[in-house]
């Protein structure tokens, strides 16, 4: 009888009744000769931020497309919500990714269609079971739009907006479904300080509004301490300061594949070691 | 020793791979008949007046050139047989075929090739839809009904152009060209011309889709996306054509 070997996904599973968010058991990536991850282990759990600094080509996008098994590792094992995404057909894996909202770092949105549509895609294609209707749609597309106040832009196609505007649109459009896990690729390479602090607000509004898992790969230090020490104030409305942000909120460095740091935005700004550093100060990329 | 030849095996067994899926969710849903509308009508209709005046012109050449070589033996009487023959056996397919290649392998590969590198194709597989299914089977379909139909257009207008000529030029009748140009036609010739750009079409959706959807290196690797898919199918037009000759060739002895 062959033996039942225990999963490594599973081993590294805390004892808790809701199964991880996302969980990265050894996971290893390559391209040729060129590592993209390598022995990437970790655990995400409901309601956590974490915030992915790190060099060009240091696996940054490699680690959020993995997650979602747009990219399938090498070895390793990597799960969603409890499903492992690893050795499954991508069939089989739209039913997990519906339960994850995604902006890429080049936006992503579909050219030939308007606003309205890019963002009521996922509503129309995700679905379980029975599709939404038409009316239903439409309201959660102008409620979408209008979280990131662009509900304007309806008939316009991505091609007539801004940068700062096509950002919002893939903000939008991810977390439409109301996903329970949210990644952010870059979401604010390219864009002046001003409109990179709108999609900063944005981000914090949607964390805190659906308390989902957020994971934001960024190259600048100031994207990830809004994140780690401002929330929503839904009786407000506005973002505001709030210390106990930073208890949910890590910070990973990554260089070329490897987890290089992960700690607490006190640690990473402590860290004494010239790598960290270099992504760990105000102004820094 | 033999790693010159591991990048084009890769390749190969990717177009395979791709093809094969592509093929595989013909019948499979769900089934994009918008997309696929919209591409006939980029392919067919945008590609219809470059294909009817070429296919016009192919056909005037043929009866200028044939008609100096059949006056030597007195012979001009044929010239409806010759440019028959020639267009729809083998011309029509050809030069209408590749034309298509020009103009939408190229397209094919770079619009697909703008898509991958802007992170539309992810965006599309992560929001649960097949982008093979989305945007490869409906311009395999497209293609392959729209380029027989083309190349029926092409050989059409050639005809009509050998026949202005002979008319205007070989003072040759309008009875004795039609008669002489329909009545050579077996059902052999008319076969490989409608089966010729089949698979034709086949090729140049596939292999315009196969580097379009592989492209990588920003719009730098658009570029060379697209020229490859037109050399490539521009080839494999000239391969499969010389392949098939043969076998129509027996055929029709």
């Amino acid at each position: 009888m062959t033996p039942v070997l225990p999963n490594p996904a599973q081993s590294l599973a805390p004892p808790t009744a809701q199964p991880p968010v996302l969980r990265y058991a050894d996971v290893n990536l390559s391209f040729g000769e060129t590592p993209a991850l390598v022995h990437l282990s970790f655990i995400m759990q409901a309601g956590e931020t974490r915030v992915v600094l790190g060099a060009a080509g240091s696996g940054k996008t490699m680690l959020l497309k993995t997650a979602v098994g747009l990219v399938a590792p090498d070895s390793g094992h990597i799960s969603l919500f409890g499903e492992e995404v690893t050795g499954r057909k991508e069939s089989q894996l739209y039913d997990v990714r519906s339960k994850v909202g995604i902006l890429f770092q080049e936006g992503g949105l579909f050219d030939s269609l308007t606003v309205a549509e890019n963002v009521a895609y996922p509503l129309l294609n995700q679905h379980a079971g029975q599709a939404p209707s038409p009316q239903e749609v439409d309201q959660r597309v102008r409620e979408s739009l209008s979280f990131v106040e662009l509900e304007h832009t309806l008939d316009k196609f991505p091609s007539e907006l801004s940068g700062g505007m096509r950002r919002r649109v893939g903000i939008a459009r991810a977390v439409v479904t109301d996903p329970q896990l949210v990644l952010y690729d870059s979401p604010t390479a390219g864009l002046d300080p001003i409109t990179a602090n709108t999609i900063i607000n944005l981000i914090i509004k949607g964390r805190d509004m659906r308390n989902a898992a957020t994971i934001m790969v960024t190259h600048r230090y100031q994207d990830g301490h809004l994140m780690a020490n401002f929330r929503y104030n839904p009786d407000s409305g506005n973002i505001e300061r709030w210390e106990a942000s930073q208890l949910t909120t890590r910070f990973f460095v990554m260089q070329e594949g490897r987890l290089y740091f992960e700690g607490s935005e006190a640690e990473l700004r402590a860290s004494t070691d010239s790598y960290v550093q270099k992504f760990a100060r105000p102004g820094s990329s | 020793m033999f790693d010159f030849l591991k990048r084009p095996v890769e390749t190969f067994q990717e177009f395979m791979f791709l093809s094969g899926r592509a093929f595989r969710n013909i019948f499979r849903s769900p089934h994009y008949a918008d997309d696929i509308l919209l591409q006939m009508d980029t392919i067919g209709v945008g590609s219809l007046f470059i294909v009817s005046l070429i296919g016009f012109f192919s056909g005037v050449v043929m009866a200028l050139q044939m008609s100096r070589a059949l006056a030597t033996y007195g012979a001009q009487g044929q010239i409806g047989q010759i440019v028959s023959i020639t267009l729809v056996r083998e011309l029509g397919p050809v030069l209408a075929s590749l034309l298509v290649a020009g103009r939408n392998a190229s397209g094919i590969a770079s619009e697909l090739g703008s898509m991958r590198v802007t992170e539309q194709i992810d965006a599309m597989r992560a929001l649960g839809t097949d982008p093979i299914q989305k945007l490869v089977t409906p311009r395999l379909i497209a293609m392959a009904v729209v380029l027989p139909l083309l190349t029926i257009i092409a050989d059409f207008l050639g005809l009509v152009g050998g026949y202005f000529i002979a008319y205007s030029m070989l003072d040759i009748t309008t009875d004795q060209y039609w008669s002489t140009a329909w009545r050579i036609l077996e059902y052999n010739d008319i076969t490989q011309g409608l089966v010729k750009p089949f698979l034709f079409a086949i090729v140049i959706a596939l292999v315009g889709c196969y580097y379009g959807m592989n492209t990588s290196g920003g719009t730098q690797g658009v570029g060379r996306s697209t020229t490859k898919a037109v050399v490539v199918a521009s080839v494999w037009i000239f391969i499969i054509t010389s392949m098939l000759d043969p076998l129509f060739v027996n055929l029709s002895s």
